[in-house]
């Protein structure tokens, strides 16, 4: 029986390298991939709390999560597409718009 | 056995991720984040939570990390430019920085014993109906309101990533 904190450090491993990728890629889609993996690191955290406490809103709340970052992805990409078609490109850098 | 499994998967988990935030290449990216979401399911199933391992592939790896790919593909994007100027001293702070997010949440993590008052949906009670059923029974009685209102928020998604990617409006 693998303790419950075993799982936690996964999941804390898993959200940390989310942030890394959020912080050093420049292209916004693959950052848009890492708050993704950050999503799923706090997924796990859920559902390794559920079958802790022998609850089940943890598994419900994941189910809400996952709708939830499903209807973000879509619209995100949805303004990657309206992004790259006006400025021509998706790298962070340059869209610099209101920077002083 | 599921000692071995957990520890198998989370291994894989962690050098996919990984290299998915390494990579150049976007649609290596993807697809390495594809495999993680597959090992995701993988520790769901261990953890008793077949419904949500059965999501986290259709919905997650089947559905949005698709969705991904299908932007990649049609911006057509090629290799990042790596080794832009003055971005190593940022690169070295977020690595250091998120070591120490790490360090700090593992070692709450670690330390903690996490009593709390048990449930009532012991692993025995759950699967001898069915966790599906469970999940099932808790969205349309205690979890409706949350239920009805991701709905709408799904509605409003979708005419959100119309209106976002029509060409005029």
């Amino acid at each position: 029986m693998v303790p419950i904190s075993h799982y936690l450090m996964v999941s804390v491993i898993l959200f940390c390298i989310g942030v890394v990728g959020v912080f050093i890629r420049r292209n916004a889609i693959v950052i848009f991939m890492c708050i993704e993996l950050m999503l799923n690191a706090a997924n796990l955290a859920f559902i390794a709390f559920a079958r802790h406490l022998n609850s089940m809103d943890g598994q419900i709340f994941v189910f809400f999560v996952m709708t939830v970052a499903a209807a973000e992805a879509a619209v995100g990409l949805g303004i990657m597409v309206a992004l790259y078609r006006n400025r021509g490109t998706i790298n962070v850098d340059d869209i610099n718009l209101m920077k002083w | 056995m599921e000692a071995l499994l957990f520890y198998g998967f989370a291994a894989i988990m962690v050098v996919s991720s990984l290299l998915m935030v390494l990579g150049k290449n976007p649609v290596h990216s993807a697809l390495f984040l594809v495999l993680t979401f597959f090992c995701l399911a993988g520790v769901y199933l261990l953890l008793n939570a077949q419904f949500i391992a059965a999501v986290q592939v259709i919905v997650y790896a089947g559905a949005i990390m698709v969705l991904f790919l299908f932007v990649i593909m049609l911006l057509n994007l090629e290799q990042e430019v790596s080794s832009q100027s003055g971005h190593l001293l940022q690169k070295v702070s977020a690595v250091v920085l998120s070591l120490l997010l790490a360090v700090s949440l593992g070692s709450v993590m670690t330390s903690q014993v996490f009593t709390g008052q048990k449930g009532a949906y012991s692993i025995e009670r759950v699967n001898a109906v069915g966790n599906s059923e469970v999940i099932g029974r808790l969205l349309f009685t205690d979890f409706l309101l949350p239920f009805e209102i991701t709905s709408v928020l799904l509605l409003a998604a979708m005419v959100g990533a119309v209106i976002l990617a029509k060409k005029k409006l």
